[in-house]
């Protein structure tokens, strides 16, 4: 009686997997358009202070960075604990800093160097002294337009 | 012959491919898109010129010492009550401004085109205090800005500025600059920070 003999149940179709390669290329797409390559491993503390006037960092190419900061955990014994620059991927001396603006400005298309901008990425616990010698290197390299770059929050939760 | 056709080609492996590309790019790539405080350094003066003659009343000094206490025109202050005597400073209006709205207090400054905003520190200030103070006097300058573009041209200033940087705004961007130009002048920032006082 082949006649009522009943289809196969029980085990489920296969749920098809042929649109997943599109969907995590969407995703893909997606990171690479809105991310950008990270430029500079950090080998310093970085908890940048707070502040809530903030202006964004326009043209991401005509900023220079410049970081601050204790060296982090794995660099102290090599570096002690007392706040250093960081200049690209190594540490600096504050004098290094006007040779390292000449030579990101030399980099830069003629038109575009009066428009560079030098971001200030300083660890909120460094001492202003060291802040002031970075900005004094800055106008003797007469890189004027500067940023301190901050997270964006309260200005009161600095003091916690 | 008969026409041999071609085998498929197996995709089953693609999706592990886009995967690790995938995982690639979230490694390597950052999304914050940085923020901060504007400032222009002044350029180094002759150590043999005089600074320009300032009244005493024209200066608000805010001062930070080693132990981050805020010290505003010699009085003790706490971060809170700084944006507020900002403002009352640099909304004074003594004489020459019609535009202030401030108490006409002989004593403080004459109109914000002469005030100037003197802000000191120690060497071992805390780079977080010294965020946070200048954060809070240029909220003083931005409300008062605010305040201005709002009475003559119903926008806020800070919105201007952010359609002025924006590239797909569409407006009038000459006019934009003029606008944003008259409001500076009315309220230019005129923040000077000295070198650092060297602590006892």
């Amino acid at each position: 009686m082949s006649k009522f003999k009943k289809k196969k149940s029980g085990d489920l179709p296969a749920i098809s997997t042929a649109s997943l390669p599109d969907i995590v290329f969407m995703l893909l797409f997606f990171f690479m358009v809105a991310t950008v390559m990270r430029e500079d491993t950090l080998m310093i503390q970085n908890d940048l202070p707070f502040a809530d006037q903030v202006e964004k960092l326009q043209k991401k190419d005509l900023v220079m960075y410049i970081y601050a900061g204790k060296p982090s955990a794995r660099y102290q014994k090599q570096y002690g604990t007392e706040a250093r620059v960081q200049l690209n991927d190594k540490f600096a001396d504050v004098s290094d800093i006007k040779q390292f603006i000449i030579e990101e400005r030399g980099s830069k298309r003629e038109e575009l160097k009066n428009k560079l901008t030098t971001s200030l990425k300083v660890d909120g616990e460094t001492n202003m002294g060291l802040v002031s010698d970075i900005k004094y290197e800055l106008r003797r390299a007469e890189a004027f337009r500067i940023n301190y770059t901050t997270r964006n929050g309260d200005a009161s939760q600095n003091f916690q | 012959m008969a026409k041999r056709s071609t085998p498929e080609v197996n995709a089953g492996s693609m999706a592990d491919i886009a995967f690790l590309l995938l995982i690639f790019f979230l490694v390597t790539t950052t999304m914050e898109n940085d923020a901060g405080l504007n400032r222009k350094l002044p350029p180094i003066q002759d150590e043999n010129t005089p600074p320009p003659p300032l009244k005493k009343k024209n200066i608000f000094q805010v001062l930070i010492n080693q132990q981050n206490d805020i010290l505003v025109e010699e009085n003790e202050m706490e971060l809170g009550d700084v944006r507020q005597a900002a403002i009352d400073f640099l909304d004074n209006g003594g004489q020459g401004c019609d535009y202030c709205q401030g108490q006409r207090d002989p004593a403080s400054s004459d109109n914000p085109n002469k005030a100037v905003i003197s802000l000191q520190h120690t060497r071992e200030t805390d780079y977080s205090t010294y965020i946070a103070i200048q954060n809070e006097l240029v909220a003083a300058y931005n409300f008062l800005r605010n305040r201005e573009a709002d009475r003559l041209f119903q926008m806020s200033f800070t919105e201007m500025e952010a359609n002025f940087n924006d590239a797909q705004y569409n407006g009038d961007k000459d006019l934009l600059e003029s606008r944003i130009e008259t409001i500076r002048d009315m309220y230019p920032m005129k923040l000077s920070e000295a070198e650092p006082k060297e602590s006892k």
